[in-house]
């Protein structure tokens, strides 16, 4: 208990130094908006009444203890919370002008605006090459040329082409879990999408390889709007501009990242943020 | 409750007679070894056997004649053993075994493992395994008396025996297995995969096409080689269905034979030991033997060259 104050300290800290940070993106459009969003596993009530705006070009961190539906939240931005057969789903999602639950609105086409980096990496079984031209070519980029670009720039743009420049036909798998990832990274951004929902992707990751991606996610922001889930506070706190923090399928908190770290509203938040839970 | 069970002095005293079960164990190993060795040493005793008679058999008719020559008369005066309408029957009828069974077991394997529900691959797997569960004979008499009655109605010119019908019948029995088989390696593929795929905005088609069935391309050729290796050596349903004509010719609507038919017909028939045309069953078998062997390494090799590691 007694190094309680330490860690909240260094939180504090963390979170100043964002302050003088001049490239936060100011802006405050939204890309998502939430509007009453509940979701029941079967007969678990994973998500109550989520009432969030997602801002755009900006990184917003999803925190909370193991189970509290954070992945269950972000899952559902895209959609992909419907692979569960049991799922339920009832008030209303908006990714810009578009309502994601309309019939209307393909959920292919949501997912190629909204790109999704897993958990555990999950690269295909295909060259590192095949792995990046795999979202243009279902997506009707055939032009060989074009696709030669797509895959440096997006390499590139995940910060790994130096590292695998070489070894553009080699599968995926014959690299680390923190290249995967940051393959995973690039195939996501080869479709240039608009935002890119981040599932704990540092969690099976070792601390250099996280460093990595968590620069990547500050030079993405720039660009893109970031969600990202994280069980990890000190992440949260380094890379996001606003946190929102769950607890048992609810939003007890969602503010400026350091205003969420240095001054929570709610008691909830403290005890969690200096690690009395979770 | 007992506070006096000492665990501890429990074990300790079994120990002294766990001394039998000590030896038991390591008897195990060479128990289960020599009981593999049966298998190996079967395989190495029909080899050899086949060995033996079909070198007898070469004596007599040149090994050239036998894999060049396109007549098949085993029986009278002038007796020639040509194994070609053998070849082509048994090539015919698996490939129109297989043009039956390979889309239709895939794309069965596809729906069960790609888009069936739990409830509905819970029902139907069993059911198509019962396909495969029905005797072969039954097969052969469903060509006989049933297919190939509605095929000469659509075709004039069909035989009433011909290779056509039991091709077709053999796709049909060949189906679970391909389906089965293919289901298993495409369920096998983690799903963490289609999600990736599902995540860049692909549908469930393209993500069948160009991740699943990419991921387990090397058990799906495993299945057709297996269903290719069956067909190859199916012997009812050819037997019945295709009559002992031992024509040389590309016209499935014609009667042929095949090396299995052939070889059910000679021995049902009189070959005295010794005789050439008893020698010709080793040689037919042996042929299709090293037959089915290729297609078991090419089949490897393909599998290998097109695997996708993960």
């Amino acid at each position: 208990m007694s190094t309680m104050t330490g860690k909240d300290k260094k939180f504090t800290e963390v979170a100043q130094n964002k302050e003088n940070d001049t490239t936060i993106n100011t802006s405050n459009k939204t890309v998502f908006e939430t509007k009453d969003l509940n979701l029941w596993y079967g007969e678990d009530h994973a998500l109550k009444d989520i009432n969030l705006k997602i801002p755009e070009n900006q990184v917003t961190a999803i925190i909370g203890p193991s189970g509290c539906g954070k992945s269950t939240f972000i899952k559902t931005l895209n959609r992909m919370v419907e692979m569960v057969p049991i799922v339920k789903v009832s008030g209303s999602i908006a990714y810009r002008d578009k309502r994601i639950f309309d019939p209307r609105y393909r959920v292919e086409e949501l997912r190629t605006q909204v790109g999704m980096v897993f958990q555990k990496p999950n690269p295909f079984p295909k060259s590192i090459y095949d792995n990046i031209a795999y979202g243009p070519r279902i997506h009707g980029i055939k032009n060989k040329k074009v696709l030669d670009q797509i895959v440096e720039k997006s390499l590139r743009g995940a910060a790994i082409w130096d590292e695998v420049k070489d070894r553009l036909n080699e599968n995926a798998y014959g690299l680390s879990g923190g290249q995967q990832q940051r393959i995973c990274i690039a195939r996501c951004l080869a479709i240039e999408p608009d935002v890119i929902l981040m599932d704990e992707p540092t969690s099976a990751l070792d601390p250099i390889s996280t460093l990595k991606v968590e620069e990547l996610v500050q030079e993405l922001k720039k660009d893109y709007s970031i969600i990202i889930v994280t069980h990890n506070m000190q992440q949260a706190a380094r890379i996001s501009d606003k946190t929102a923090f769950f607890l048992n399928g609810e939003v007890v908190e969602f503010s400026d990242t350091n205003e969420l770290f240095s001054n929570p509203e709610d008691k909830r938040t403290e005890d969690y943020i200096t690690g009395r839970f979770g | 409750m007992d506070k006096n069970i000492n665990v501890r002095d429990m074990i300790h005293k079994n120990k002294q007679s766990m001394n039998i079960g000590r030896v038991w164990e390591k008897m195990v190993p060479k128990v289960l070894l020599s009981i593999a060795i049966i298998s190996i040493l079967t395989t190495i005793g029909i080899l050899a056997t086949l060995t033996v008679e079909t070198i007898a058999f070469f004596r007599e008719v040149p090994i050239l004649d036998f894999f060049t020559g396109t007549k098949l008369k085993p029986l009278g005066a002038n007796a020639e053993f040509g194994v070609l309408p053998l070849l082509t029957g048994t090539i015919l009828s698996t490939i129109i075994a297989m043009f039956v069974a390979i889309p239709v077991g895939l794309m069965t394997a596809v729906y069960l493992s790609e888009y069936a529900s739990d409830k509905v691959r819970r029902t139907l797997k069993p059911l198509l395994e019962v396909l495969a569960g029905i005797p072969t004979i039954v097969y052969g008499f469903f060509a006989y008396t049933f297919v190939t009655p509605i095929l000469r109605t659509f075709i004039p010119g069909l035989d009433p025996t011909n290779i056509l019908s039991p091709g077709l019948v053999m796709g049909i029995m060949i189906i679970p297995m391909v389906a089965s088989l293919s289901e298993d390696a495409m369920s096998s593929v983690p799903s963490e995969m289609r999600q990736g795929a599902f995540a860049l905005g692909a549908t469930r088609l393209e993500t069948t096409w160009r991740v699943v069935i990419p991921a387990s391309i090397s058990g799906i050729i495993a299945s057709f080689v297996l269903a290719i290796s069956r067909a190859i050596g199916e012997t009812m349903i050819v037997t019945i269905a295709s009559g002992s004509s031992k024509n040389f010719t590309f016209d499935i609507t014609q009667s042929m034979q095949t090396m299995t038919a052939y070889i059910v017909e000679v021995t049902g028939g009189e070959a005295p030991a010794g005789s050439t045309l008893y020698y010709s069953l080793y040689a037919v078998a042996m042929t299709l033997f090293v037959f089915t062997l290729i297609m078991n390494l090419l089949a490897q090799y393909i599998s290998r060259r097109f695997r996708e590691e993960y």
